[in-house]
């Protein structure tokens, strides 16, 4: 495919979504706009995610603590002037006087994401393999315990309210397409086949000359931004929060989002969220209980949880590689697509 | 490989087998790693009593030989029988179990256990565990330097006590077939001398053995029959006398040539 | 109160909590001795042992023998665990075992929401626990509690050093920990040895639940999510796969973070478990094989 039908397809498919999100209000009820915005953010969390841990053979268990710096940082900086005198007295004085657009705060929080995964990730990408995991789940409790007791800033462990409620689906899907464009625009080029021979073989790759250490923290870096801006995205969806909504079972969530639809791709990422919230929604509504006409099953509150937890255990028995395995909804893919379809 | 060839080392094998029945008989295997085929074929047989070699380049498949054979990995197809049981599809423990131990390639003695407690483990998939103490005993008296250094740990070792002492480990399972996996690896001349007056005493006293090996000489010394393996087949077969006289033939079952 | 007194009771109480560290790390070390697989469900098995002991007690059971039951239905829970989770990816690599228990923790948790519910339950002592030894005029308090932790570990930990020298399974574990391939070599049952290792390690982390409910007075679902952590801290600072070496840091755990929170000026103290973690890192790059010296290579 030539490089200007690949810009024709780009275009076209951006422009195609963007129709979709700014009139689906319109077309649907709102139910299933709040399920395709909150899918539209997961599905940005849960790329960025697979960046560091997909393509270069870390994996982060530390993506949530990102997140909910992003939250908590734009929370605060989008607050009004006087919710912030009300839920949050002690602040100091140069960040009770801010008050920043959705915009401009999604982005500082993204940005104070970057600086944070910059100090964080340049001791750790040296790790390997459990150790990793060990050490960035370890981050996610120092930043669980730092918002539970920095409460002049955050409200300790009680809820977080007042955030205005500006994520509506076009904003959502708006920064997922970026998020996709500029990730797969990484992905894609030759760093990016440095970063997937990083995954592949590590000494492989130092063999020929890769650096291991600035790869890692590059994908830690970017993956942090995107994580930021997308807490921003989820805490002007939810307006209120509180620390324990991203810690362990976000992290779950998430991850059993990236794995069932397949680490090695983002078609995986994108498609895993869609089949995990698809199922969630259904099963949280069985959970309430339904009648088969010759039982009635009772309610079991967190059975959906088990019942996710037990198909993830399943996929890693019989299909590690997900849903999507090694597959890439690639240009070149489009394109047999679409010839497919001229012949017939 | 071409037919003729394949036939002519059968009718050898075949010709020169004792009218015993084989012990341990290996039919038409095949071995895979992943996609490559490292064994293609092969037929080889084990009497009672016999010290058979297991000669070839390094790649060749003589050590996966001894591995499927001790059940470490699966054949894709063929059989490996135990006195004509099959064994092929045991777990290894199995088949330890049933009389064959395996003294691997590069010693692989527990380091951080003592010499008397790595002893003890090479009995540990015994059926019988009757005589475990006077079996210990006959390992310290082959092996007096294990005796001295009993409660040491066995990475202290040097490399040719740890080669007795895997050697300990293997016998103290009474295995019906010794299995040996390049005996004389990284050892000093005398050492392997040492090691080899051992096994020709252990030979003597009756005990089966399938032994690969790349010193060629001292291989052919101590066997009855021997087989040169090639990229996963057998390309030359015959008792030992013959190879030892023939060493062209050899040399070209090594590396390819037809003579 | 004098200082030295102070310092008396807290080394009572670090050693009541070093305990508990120890008695989860060595499990945790023990697995990835013998499996190389980090296994994040471990903690919960603290939840089952505790849970069990609370169920065993409302069937009326006497206290003594729901612990013990509780002990044994968590060293159950583990086996069951190990069968059916992890065995089928066993060989798989690392991120795949990682993974896998990630998702049991989260069975597991949400079971015990499911079952329990989310809020803390009441976990009845014995009246005769409810007494304490006072010392010096009441300035040393030595609760029964702390008795029970430090006797029952101290018999967990003999138990366990003479299963691990003196008998023929304890051995075949030590080899298969430390070269599983000539474990497999020798003839040793390898699925035997990971079944009782799981066991084992299960039960002491039955124990340590109980034990952390005993002082806690509460047992929740998450309860075994932060001691898991810290006992990786513990099973790391003493080197990972080493049963003294977890034994080792697990006191140490608890000694600093007693002395963390009596010695240091009370704002930091909520910070106390960022702390640890931050050691724990520290640990991870400079000494990631903890600090008695074990052969293992970190590699990138």
């Amino acid at each position: 495919m030539s490089g200007m039908q690949r810009l024709i397809v780009v275009v076209a498919g951006i422009a195609l979504l963007g129709l979709f999100s700014f009139s689906a209000p319109a077309m649907m009820n709102d139910y299933f706009v709040r399920i395709l915005t909150v899918m539209c953010i997961n599905a940005m969390l849960v790329v960025s995610m697979g960046l560091a841990n997909g393509f270069t053979g870390v994996f982060s268990l530390g993506h949530v603590g990102f997140v909910g710096v992003g939250a908590y940082v734009s929370g605060v900086l989008s607050l009004s002037a006087s919710a912030k005198a009300s839920y949050l007295p002690d602040l100091p004085a140069w960040i009770a006087g801010l008050h920043l657009s959705f915009l401009s705060s999604t982005i500082v929080a993204g940005l104070v994401c970057v600086v944070l995964a910059f100090l964080v990730g340049a001791p750790l990408m040296r790790l390997s393999g459990h150790f990793v995991s060990v050490a960035t789940l370890g981050f996610l409790i120092i930043v669980n315990v730092v918002l539970i007791n920095a409460d002049d800033y955050t409200r300790g462990a009680r809820t977080f309210t007042g955030v205005p409620l500006q994520t509506t689906f076009p904003w959502a899907m708006g920064w997922l397409l970026l998020a996709l464009v500029v990730l797969a625009r990484i992905v894609y080029s030759p760093k990016g086949r440095a970063w997937r021979a990083v995954r592949e073989d590590t000494i492989a790759a130092q063999a020929i000359g890769i650096d291991v250490l600035p790869t890692r923290l590059s994908a830690f870096v970017i993956g942090a931004f995107f994580a930021g801006a997308g807490g921003s995205l989820y805490g002007h969806y939810l307006g209120s929060f509180s620390p324990a909504g991203f810690y362990f079972a976000y992290t779950f969530s998430l991850i059993s989002m990236l794995v069932i639809g397949g680490m090695q791709s983002m078609t995986g990422a994108v498609v895993g969220v869609i089949i995990v919230s698809i199922l969630s929604e259904l099963l949280r509504n069985l959970e309430r209980g339904f009648d088969l006409g010759v039982v009635a099953v009772p309610p079991l509150y967190g059975a959906s949880q088990i019942v996710l937890g037990i198909i993830f255990i399943l996929i890693m028995i019989f299909r590690p590689s997900g849903v999507m395995g090694d597959l890439e909804l690639s240009f070149g893919r489009i394109a047999a697509l679409l010839h497919k379809g001229r012949k017939e | 490989m071409a037919k003729p060839e394949r036939a002519r080392d059968e009718a050898a094998v075949a010709g020169r087998e004792p009218s015993a029945a084989a012990l341990l008989e290996v039919s038409d295997l095949r071995v895979n790693y992943g996609a490559v085929a490292a064994i293609r074929g092969v037929n080889l047989s084990v009497t009672a009593g016999e010290v058979v070699a297991l000669l070839g380049a390094n790649g060749a498949g003589k050590s996966t030989m001894l591995r499927t054979i001790s059940g470490l990995s699966r054949p894709r197809t063929g059989r490996i029988a135990l006195e004509g049981e099959a064994i092929h599809r045991l777990p290894p423990a199995r088949i330890v179990r049933l009389g064959i131990a395996h003294c691997p390639e590069g010693r692989r003695v527990f380091g951080s256990l003592t010499v008397a407690e790595n002893l003890r483990l090479g009995a540990a998939a015994r059926a019988d565990r009757s005589g475990m103490a006077e079996d210990r005993e006959r390992i310290y008296a082959m092996f007096p330097i294990l005796s001295e250094r009993m409660t040491q740990a066995a990475g202290t070792l040097s490399g040719g006590e740890q080669q007795m002492l895997a050697l300990g480990r293997a016998l103290m399972a009474r295995p019906r077939v010794l299995l040996l996996d390049e005996p004389s690896l990284g050892l000093a001349p005398l050492l392997v001398q040492q090691i080899f007056r051992t096994l020709a005493e252990l030979k003597a006293g009756g005990v089966t053995m399938l032994l690969v090996e790349q010193n060629i000489n001292l291989a052919l010394d101590l066997a009855d029959r021997a087989y040169v393996l090639r990229t996963g087949e057998v390309s030359l077969a015959g008792s030992a006398a013959e190879l030892k006289a023939d060493y062209e033939a050899v040399a070209a079952a090594y590396l390819g040539a037809r003579p | 109160m004098s200082t030295e007194l102070y310092i008396a009771q807290q080394i009572i109480n670090a050693v009541s909590l070093g305990s508990l560290y120890a008695l989860v790390a060595i499990g945790l070390s023990m697995i990835f001795g013998i499996l190389r697989m980090t296994n994040f469900a471990h903690g919960d098995m603290m939840m089952v042992g505790a849970f069990g002991t609370l169920v065993l007690q409302f069937m009326n059971l006497g206290f003594g023998w729901a612990v013990l039951g509780g002990i044994g239905i968590g060293a159950l829970a583990g086996v069951v665990v190990e069968r059916v989770a992890y065995r089928p990816v066993r060989g798989a690599p690392e991120v795949t075992l990682l993974l896998t228990s990630l998702a049991v923790t989260y069975i597991l948790e949400n079971l015990g929401i499911l079952i329990f519910t989310s809020s803390a339950q009441n976990f009845p002592l014995p009246e005769w626990m409810d007494s304490a030894f006072q010392l010096f005029d009441g300035q040393i308090t030595f609760t029964q509690i702390n008795l029970m932790t430090v006797a029952l570990t101290a018999v967990a930990l003999g138990a366990l050093g003479w299963f691990v020298t003196r008998t023929d399974i304890g051995l075949g574990m030590r080899a298969a920990a430390e070269d599983m391939g000539a474990a497999n070599l020798v003839g040793l049952d390898v699925n035997r040895l990971i079944v009782v290792a799981f066991a084992i390690a299960s039960g002491f982390a039955g124990l340590a639940g109980i034990l952390w409910a005993a002082q806690a007075g509460v047992v929740e679902p998450h309860m075994g999510f932060t001691p898991l952590l810290k006992a990786f801290v513990a099973a790391i600072i003493g080197g990972f796969g080493s049963i003294a070496g977890a034994l080792i840091g697990g006191y140490l755990l608890g000694a600093l973070e007693v002395f963390i929170v009596a010695f240091l000026p009370s704002e930091i103290s909520p910070y106390r478990d960022a702390i640890v973690f931050i050691l724990l890192i520290g640990f991870l790059l400079f000494r990631p094989n903890g600090l008695l010296k074990r052969s293992q290579e970190v590699k990138l």
